[in-house]
């Protein structure tokens, strides 16, 4: 990208003083690859400023020229998938979420973000949702090749990258990733209506308008 | 009842539809934890409210202005740096700051001096070693930094302290016992922070006017400045001054090893 290329070239000449532009750039979309993967606001936030200290301080320890060559879009995600795969790994001991209405109970936020215009109706939330939560229930590897290729946006050859896996790797993980979340939002379609207006309307809702 | 995206071409909508905006903290908190911006509270002290900004590598200012905005614009445009506002100082640097303005020396207190010449971290080093309630003159800090000469200097350096209170600048006074410029509202709030701290100043500037510029005791024979805590020590009986630290020589009187006392040009 670009002003990607242009930005490292600033870093390279004066870290200190390119750096919060790097910050500008790419917090967000290092907060949501860690929410996404991690499906914890806190976690994610704590991430997502860990990386950025991370980047920084590896910098620091890097030539001029390396910093150049650097592509600091997938190795900005490569450092987030990094640490969000050393936190869950810590989070691991308390059971792994493994359906919808669990997860919310154990204060997971698989909410989406503030926005609530009018163009963004409840039918939309409820879609982002639980595109949010069937996201966690694919397998770290398999959740991190979708985040980093369509949630993020990177190309075949940048994810790859960032995951240090093949591009045929990455190719078949995004192609199973995304069978598998239909599967999922197809199951959760299929619910009796009984059971969905239960859950939704009395309880999952409040608890979306509580994060927003 | 919701529409289940079944395409590719939907999922990957809903997929990008997943991105959202990172609090404000998440950058920032970063960049104060690098050292490349700052963030400041309010704490209380002997000359009213003052505005601390620090960041990962410690206490970065400290100074007074008549608001949060007025603070932060003199901040950005004096260190150059971003800040921002905290609900207070965190736990590690809000006791050490505490302990210090108490007095207590032997507390770790992080600074960030960066930016600052050699010679004015060296002053403000040397400001640090001052006790509370004492006072040192200009030319003293010179000779303990190694520049006897560089009196001048060290006023310059002590004007620019950037963390005034937290480095006690206020305790090196002139070298003519006059009580001298202070950066935190004049030869004023000099005297109200060491008031504070319990020293005397009426007296101490009455004495130096009248040239008595070092105490000394004549049952120890030692000779001290006028506020080191050992000549405060001396009974009214045996309380002797001295014009300057030839004449205390001549008397037989040997300089104080805790408050060093220095012959001083000025």
């Amino acid at each position: 990208m670009d002003t990607d290329a242009a930005l490292a070239g600033r870093l390279a000449k004066d870290l200190g003083a390119g750096f919060p532009d790097l910050v500008d750039q790419h917090r967000d979309r290092l907060y949501t690859i860690a929410l996404r993967l991690l499906g914890d606001r806190r976690d994610a936030e704590e991430v997502a400023q860990d990386a950025l200290v991370r980047a920084f301080r590896a910098m620091q320890g890097y030539g001029p020229e390396r910093i150049v060559a650097l592509r600091l879009r997938p190795w900005l995600a490569s450092i987030t998938v990094n640490l969000s795969r050393n936190r869950r790994r810590r989070a691991d001991d308390r059971q792994p979420p493994s359906h919808l209405e669990p997860m919310l109970d154990a204060g997971f936020d698989v909410a989406i973000d503030g926005r609530s215009g009018p163009e963004h109706r409840a039918g939309r939330h409820e879609t982002q949702r639980e595109l949010a939560a069937a996201l966690l229930r694919l397998t770290p590897s398999v959740r991190a090749a979708i985040v980093l290729r369509h949630v993020d946006g990177l190309s075949v050859a940048e994810t790859a990258q960032a995951l240090g896996r093949p591009e045929g790797t990455i190719k078949a993980q995004v192609h199973r990733g995304l069978r598998e979340l239909r599967a999922v939002l197809e199951a959760e379609a299929a619910q009796p209506a009984s059971r969905r207006i239960k859950t939704h309307a009395g309880r999952l809702l409040p608890a979306l308008e509580a994060i927003r | 009842m919701m529409t289940v995206p079944i395409t590719d071409a939907a999922l990957e909508a809903g997929l990008r539809d997943l991105r959202v905006r990172a609090p404000a903290t998440v950058g920032f908190g970063a960049l104060v934890d690098l050292g490349l911006a700052d963030r400041y509270a309010a704490i209380d002290t002997a000359l009213g409210r003052a505005f601390v900004a620090w960041n990962g590598r410690g206490i970065s200012w400290v100074g007074q202005a008549p608001d949060a905005a007025a603070f932060e614009a003199r901040f950005r445009a004096e260190v150059g740096r971003d800040i921002g506002p905290a609900d207070a100082l965190p736990e590690r640097l809000a006791h050490a700051v505490s302990r210090r303005l108490a007095g207590d020396r032997r507390v770790r207190i992080p600074l960030d001096l960066r930016g600052h010449t050699p010679f004015e971290v060296a002053v403000w080093m040397k400001a640090l070693e001052i006790p509370r309630g004492e006072v040192r003159p200009y030319g003293w800090v010179a000779a303990e930094i190694g520049k006897p000469r560089a009196v001048r200097a060290v006023g310059t350096a002590l004007a620019h302290n950037p963390v005034p209170l937290v480095v006690p600048c206020h305790r090196v006074v002139r070298s003519d016992g006059t009580i001298g410029q202070y950066s935190m509202g004049g030869p004023d709030a000099k005297r109200r922070v060491l008031g504070a701290e319990g020293l005397d100043t009426r007296a101490l500037e009455a004495n130096a006017a009248a040239g008595r510029r070092y105490t000394g005791s004549d049952t120890t024979h030692i000779v001290c400045h006028p506020t080191c805590r050992d000549a405060r020590r001396v009974t009214d009986r045996h309380r002797v001054h001295f014009p300057s630290l030839d004449a205390a020589a001549q008397a037989g009187y040997r300089p104080c090893k805790h408050c060093r006392p220095v012959a001083l040009a000025a």
